[in-house]
């Protein structure tokens, strides 16, 4: 190993300032990515740890031992169980709740026993002071053989002795915590000599759980199988055994490294709260709450920003249409790349707010006792009070969403939420929902208070809120696992959030959206306008001498052949008959070819709808664009001679958008978690076949 | 019958004596929860389900029916 390469990794329970301390450590210097393979967030950082000593910091999954229940804990027990594995650390931090010493400890003596050197960074000592608990940290050091090294996560402190101690060298500690018992002795040697393993408790982790650890071929596998078999030795048999072992030794440690311990009094503030968070009713009424204040916020706050960013990128278009010079790539810049650029920093509002929101919700240990609330309501449909925080994360963006659903351990649970996630109207359905609801609801108030244009928004997300529970209830029937569901979960002690951890989420979030999301809408605006642009070369040559004639006859003005032209062009390009050509299929739905080009290309994903329906009225008309909402209303029905968007056409268009899969990004993560193209299939089918028979039914009744 | 945590009242106390269940007692021996440590019951969530508890010093929540495979003595 050379210096300056020093791999640094972050491990601990849940909870206990892992994050807090990963961005004290890296600053903005991380970036997230996901595991070979998966999609747990692999957050990695840098970190200067003194002149010479530069450091790769790795985030990893909160976990209570090397045992994984999900995912996320997966990850932790393949990459500390296998030194040939890229990200197996030098050196590891395991972060310590000091007021709750007893339960970070076990995965301690499980890391003492890899013999992977490791230094305790002993956090909240602010709580355990308040709390009148007392530690000896010189004999926990010495009783565990590793240095202990006193922080504060939250305020940065012992941060500056954690970098000194982590730039020194550092040894595995002697110590050894399991005695592996005589009589499977054997069998860990046979496994040791033969995969080359530096300890026992690595042997014995092939053995205990090989079915986890993906790092092995399937053959290799199968070895390990027949070797246990012949040695007799059954997986978990043991595991009872090493734990109460551990818990024995931990309990030695702490009797001797606490010197008075903490009175329960100090968390009676929390348990206060508790009282009324987790009120029969008032529990409920606080959450309502909450989630109301979440849509205000999104739909208040955040139309600011989004008109600012939605006029910028109109101007900015317009900018460029006039100042550069004719040409089909200025052409593109301008009509294609801009616009489509712009499509998707519109979103990055809501985003940013709803998830500053969720982190808070997180952060504060709030968002544990939703899970206790609607655990029991949840499992009714099917769900796990788990899956609260995915759908709620759904309100912004599926993506980010399906990937939090990899905290739930059952996985019947797991899927059922996967699947009826994109039901959740996120962000991008917004600002169809926002100017379609403009054009045909009347911007008036009822009784002078609730907003009608409002009313009918929120409408549309529990109409979507409804679809997703439904369709999960439905779902229990239909699958079949024998598989059991836990929720053995800890209450953290409520707390402030920590603002910059709120940041820090927020950044990732929208980076996630911006990168998993945006190139597919960015490359669909490509695509978009030239399949606007372009047709069969006759037929688009042709338009000027057809338009001509009719101009002869008509007496058009210039500026009005000019019109004339484009839009016949737009007509006769390759998106002018592809909307043609599912024109009879949309028919019914209230939908004409202009719509039905919008529908085939937002079928990648939702916003593009507003992205299109804007190309193709702009490309129409050589005026100054004035923005998409007074494009639409000016679209005239030629059959009927009125408004091309009536309330009935609206409406449908609405449900539509409410039901609809309409979104490449999360069908690649849906396929990604469930491993296959079934589940993408099965969801896009039955989104796509509810929102068209929905839209028929509501295009009919109220035309 | 041995009683079990499911049955507890709020507020009330014991000791674990064992679990029934070995799937849900290794993951909760994992959590802390082991024979000989003393348990307190908080609260139950507005149905009845899932359960609060306290297992020195921290706050667990565990379903009924999970909490029903903890025997106790008191």
């Amino acid at each position: 190993m050379e210096a300056g390469k020093l791999k640094i990794a972050l491990t601990g329970k849940p909870n206990a300032g892992k994050s807090s301390l990963f961005n004290h450590l890296t600053g903005l210097n991380q970036k997230i990515g996901n595991f070979p393979g998966v999609t747990v967030d692999k957050r990695i950082g840098y970190c200067q740890l003194d002149n010479n000593t530069q450091a790769e910091i790795i985030d990893l999954p909160g976990i209570y031992s090397l045992y994984p229940r999900t995912l996320d804990e997966k990850i932790v027990t393949e990459i500390f169980s296998d030194q040939q594995n890229n990200l197996y650390p030098d050196k590891v931090v395991l972060i310590a709740d000091a007021t709750n010493l007893k339960n970070c400890m076990l995965l301690l003596t499980q890391l003492i026993d890899l013999k992977i050197p490791t230094i305790v960074a002993l956090n909240m000592m602010d709580l355990a002071a308040k709390s009148g608990l007392s530690i000896d940290v010189k004999k926990l050091s010495a009783s565990l053989d590793m240095p202990v090294v006193m922080i504060n996560a939250r305020k940065g402190h012992g941060i500056f002795e954690l970098k000194k101690v982590l730039a020194q060298p550092l040894a595995a500690s002697r110590k050894s915590v399991f005695q592996i018992g005589d009589e499977i002795k054997k069998v860990i040697g046979v496994i040791r000599e033969k995969f080359q393993l530096a300890t026992d408790y690595e042997a014995y982790h092939f053995l205990q759980q090989t079915d986890n650890l993906i790092f092995l071929k399937p053959e290799q596998r199968n070895e390990i199988k027949v070797i246990a078999k012949e040695h007799s030795f059954f997986p978990h048999k043991y595991q009872g055994a090493e734990t109460i072992m551990r818990y024995g030794f931990i309990q030695e440690l702490l009797n001797t490294a606490i010197v008075k311990p903490s009175h329960r009094d100090w968390k009676r503030v929390s348990h206060g709260i508790d009282k009324v968070l987790t009120h029969k009713v008032g529990g409920y009424v606080i959450f309502f709450a909450v989630l109301f204040l979440i849509f205000q916020a999104i739909f208040a706050w955040a139309q600011i920003p989004m008109d600012f960013i939605d006029s910028s990128f109109a101007r900015l278009s317009n900018v460029l249409a006039k100042e550069l010079p004719e040409g089909p790539f200025f052409e593109l810049l301008s009509q294609g790349i801009v616009p489509g650029i712009g499509g998707i920093v519109i979103f990055i509002p809501q985003i940013a707010i709803l998830f500053a929101f969720i982190a808070i919700l997180e952060e504060s240990g709030y968002m544990a006792r939703v899970v206790f609330l609607m655990d029991k309501i949840m499992r009714k449909f099917g769900l796990n009070g788990k899956s609260v925080v995915p759908l709620m994360s759904g309100w912004a963006c599926a993506i980010p969403a399906i990937m939090a659903t990899r905290t739930i351990d059952n996985w019947k649970e797991r899927l059922i939420t996967i699947f009826v996630t994109p039901f959740m109207s996120c962000s991008a359905r917004l600002p169809v929902f926002t100017i379609l609801v403009a054009l045909i609801i009347p911007d008036i108030k009822l009784w002078g208070f609730f907003n009608y244009q409002g009313l009918v928004l929120m409408g549309l997300y529990l109409l979507g809120f409804l679809a997703a529970i439904l369709s999960a209830w439905g779902m229990k029937f239909l699958i079949k696992t024998t598989e059991r569901s836990f929720l053995i979960m800890e209450l953290p002690t409520y707390r402030m959030p920590r603002w910059s951890n709120v940041g820090f989420t927020i950044i990732e979030k929208t980076k996630t959206f911006v990168f998993e999301a945006g190139r597919v809408i960015l490359a669909i605006s490509i695509i978009l306008w030239v399949l606007a642009s372009y047709g069969p070369i006759d037929e688009m040559n042709a338009a000027k001498q057809v338009v001509q004639a009719q101009a002869v006859q008509e007496h058009w003005s210039e500026g009005e052949i000019q019109n004339r032209v484009a839009s016949y062009k737009l007509e006769h390009s390759y998106a002018g008959k592809l909307g043609k050509a599912i024109e009879p299929l949309i028919a019914p739905l209230g939908f004409d070819w202009k719509i039905g080009i919008a529908l085939v290309t937002s079928f990648a994903a939702r916003e593009v709808f507003v992205g299109t329906i804007a190309t193709i009225y702009s490309i129409g008309s050589a005026e100054d664009q004035p923005t998409i909402k007074l494009r639409l209303r000016k679209e005239i029905n030629p059959e009927t001679g009125g408004p091309r968007y009536t309330p009935a056409v609206g409406m449908s268009l609405l449900i539509f958008y409410t039901f609809a899969m309409q979104c490449m990004s999360t069908l690649a993560i849906v396929k990604r978690e469930t491993k296959g193209w079934k589940w993408p299939l099965i969801q896009l089918a039955y989104m796509t076949g509810l929102a068209y028979i929905s839209a028929f039914i509501v295009f009919q009744i109220m035309s | 019958m041995a009683k079990n945590v499911a049955e507890m009242l709020p507020g009330e106390t014991a000791v674990i004596a064992g679990f029934s269940d070995e799937q849900i007692g290794l993951k909760l021996l994992e959590m802390g929860l082991l024979p000989g440590t003393a348990i307190r019951f908080n609260f139950s969530a507005p149905f009845g389900d899932p359960v609060c508890v306290s297992v020195s010093d921290v706050d667990l929540s565990l379903r009924v029916e999970e909490a029903a495979t903890i025997s106790i003595i008191n």
